[in-house]
């Protein structure tokens, strides 16, 4: 899992450009994230942040630039296999389906199967077995197993989202406001989670609007205002105050 | 990590009691009313209703046609969608089915032109049925309006191709297939109880059955999961109007006559054996074996309120009753559900 630093960058997007009719959502944006990194995406709504995450996550495609993931050129590729080579974007919406159980939430679109007399069944059983290792593994304990995760907290589903993407051997997870729908013992949950992805060698791409999580989990911090990037900073060289300025596209 | 512990299991035995109640009433309703029609029938004719071979057929024929209906709309129900040209997709299978028939025999034997009658009315069905699925998947177009246009023109077609009337057949194998019993039981019963399994199968076990669920749930949540969304919708449509059409079949070979008007009273039947069975207007949410209580239920009813001696129209009235109760169930399920926000 470790990989060795010093390696290059496991994700690199060079000059991304992206144009919604008259609207240039994207001007010449460049990122890197190296293993084991946090980048937080900052900027004000309507700053780029999500049509940078849809480009790199595959559901747009770029007018220009390029991006290149472990050194593979993956811009042209659909989400579907952006997402087989390991790159997860968690969802503010997460993505789950509240009307399943969390065995079939982790395993949505690659199920178990298995057979009997020649005729495929899926493999309940397994799956939620699956689930209850990989939440067990982020430290979560969910009583009932075959209850839809509807019946679950903002946390617990959060966790199921990322429990998801960690299960699939993701290398980079983006992560879109992880922490805006969650009370403060939650969100400093989902904080420490994100602390121990990082160890793992997990690169993550941050996306908040909160200065205070911005500045607890990240190691690097790219600005964006009106679909440019305003700055660039290291963590431990800034200071909030930077940090907004940039974002208003003074400093 | 103490506080992402599971936080409804505090909710109480109450609530999962009345959870519970709420999964089960379809049962407990379709065993009341039996109790019901088996009190009637021993104080005032001092005789059984259920144990009567001829009262358990009648039901479960009454059963299998809006059941043949309802198989699937249940899917197309779970897929949070609805299909309410089916009654008129019956009508058009069964018409087409006996000009077939009419025009070909007897030149042909028989149960040739039994099977051929089957196969064009089954093929003519897939036509709406694709048609559905396509406005709704490939122009968004809600499928409430889009399959209410489809009843107006399977309706029309139907009469069309009926020429305005009944279009009577006399086919000794449709007959046959239609009327004949296998050790008792019906055989369109048969037929009936092995497409159930079928869907029961497809939609309980299978991928593609998950899938419907999870576009029900979050058709968002199925497109990052790779689901091929729009087809799949078109399939959910097309085996909707196939169930249908073999509603048709049943008819024109029960009756040896095709009638626009085959599936008029079963399409509200099937929808009402769809939400009695527990699916949700929301979607996500259903299943077959509720939908089989479901049917069974609407067919006690319709059966039991004429063995009783009930004018006819009140089927109409007991079964749009319960269709409301059961809305009113499933709402009262939905805020029971619902676990705490953060």
């Amino acid at each position: 899992m470790t990989p060795a630093p010093g390696n290059g960058p496991i994700l690199e997007a060079k000059s991304l450009n992206k144009r919604f009719g008259g609207i240039h959502a994207a001007r010449d944006v460049s990122l890197h994230v190296m293993p084991g990194e946090v980048v937080a995406l900052a900027g004000d709504n309507g700053a780029g942040k999500s049509t940078v995450i849809k480009i790199i996550a595959g559901v747009y495609k770029p007018d220009g630039g390029e991006v290149h993931y472990q050194g593979e050129r993956v811009d042209q590729l659909t989400p579907r296999e952006i997402r087989d080579r390991g790159i997860e974007t968690i969802y503010q919406d997460l993505a789950l389906a509240d009307n399943l159980d969390v065995g079939t939430n982790l395993f949505l679109g690659r199920e178990k199967v298995k057979h009997l007399l020649g005729l495929p069944y899926l493999d309940r059983k397994t799956m939620r077995s699956e689930a209850a290792k990989a939440l067990e593994a982020l430290g979560i304990v969910v009583r009932d197993l075959d209850a839809p995760v509807r019946t679950l907290s903002g946390g617990q589903r959060q966790a199921l989202a990322i429990g998801r993407a960690v299960y699939w051997h993701a290398r980079l997870l983006i992560m879109d406001e992880p922490t805006a729908a969650l009370g403060v013992p939650e969100q400093r949950e989902v904080l420490a989670l994100i602390h121990r992805l990082k160890e793992s060698g997990v690169g993550i791409i941050f996306i908040s609007h909160n200065l205070h999580d911005i500045f607890a989990v990240s190691d690097r911090i790219v600005v964006l205002e009106r679909g440019r990037k305003a700055g660039e900073r290291l963590a431990s060289e800034t200071d909030g105050d930077e940090v907004v300025k940039l974002m208003m596209g003074g400093a | 990590m103490a506080t992402l512990t599971d936080t409804t299991a505090a909710a109480g035995g109450r609530t999962r009691a009345l959870r519970l109640i709420l999964a089960t009433w379809s049962w407990v309703f379709l065993v009341l009313i039996l109790v019901f029609f088996e009190t009637w029938a021993r104080i005032e004719t001092g005789n059984t209703f259920l144990l009567r071979t001829h009262n358990l057929q009648a039901i479960a024929i009454a059963a299998s046609q809006t059941l043949l209906l309802a198989l699937g709309l249940t899917l197309v129900i779970v897929a949070s969608h609805i299909d309410l040209s089916i009654g008129f997709v019956t009508g058009l299978a069964a018409v087409t089915m006996a000009v077939v028939i009419r025009a070909i025999d007897p030149a042909v034997p028989p149960a040739l032109s039994l099977v051929l009658g089957i196969t064009v009315g089954l093929a003519v069905s897939l036509v709406p049925g694709f048609v559905n699925g396509w406005m709704v998947a490939r122009l968004n177009v809600p499928s409430f309006i889009g399959t209410l246009g489809m009843y107006g023109i399977a309706r029309g077609m139907a009469l069309l191709v009926a020429g305005g009337a009944t279009v009577s057949i006399r086919n000794p194998a449709a007959t046959w297939f239609g009327n004949q019993h296998l050790y008792g039981v019906p055989f369109v019963v048969v037929m009936t109880i092995l497409v159930t399994l079928a869907f029961h199968y497809l939609l309980a076990y299978t991928r593609f059955g998950l899938h419907t669920y999870t576009i029900g749930g979050n058709v968002e949540a199925a497109r990052r999961a790779g689901v091929d969304v729009e087809r799949h919708l078109i399939v959910l449509f097309l085996l909707s109007a196939f169930t249908a059409g073999l509603g048709g079949i049943v008819y024109t070979a029960r009756f040896s006559a095709g009638a626009a008007q085959a599936g008029e009273p079963l399409l509200l039947y099937a929808v009402a054996a769809v939400f009695i069975g527990g699916a949700s207007l929301t979607g996500g949410q259903g299943t077959i074996k509720g939908t089989v209580i479901g049917a069974l239920i609407i067919a006690v009813i319709q059966f039991g309120l004429v063995f009783i001696n009930v004018a006819p129209y009140w089927q109409f009235i007991a079964v749009g009753a319960v269709i409301i109760v059961a809305v009113l169930i499933d709402q009262l399920r939905d805020r029971l559900h619902v676990g705490s926000p953060a």
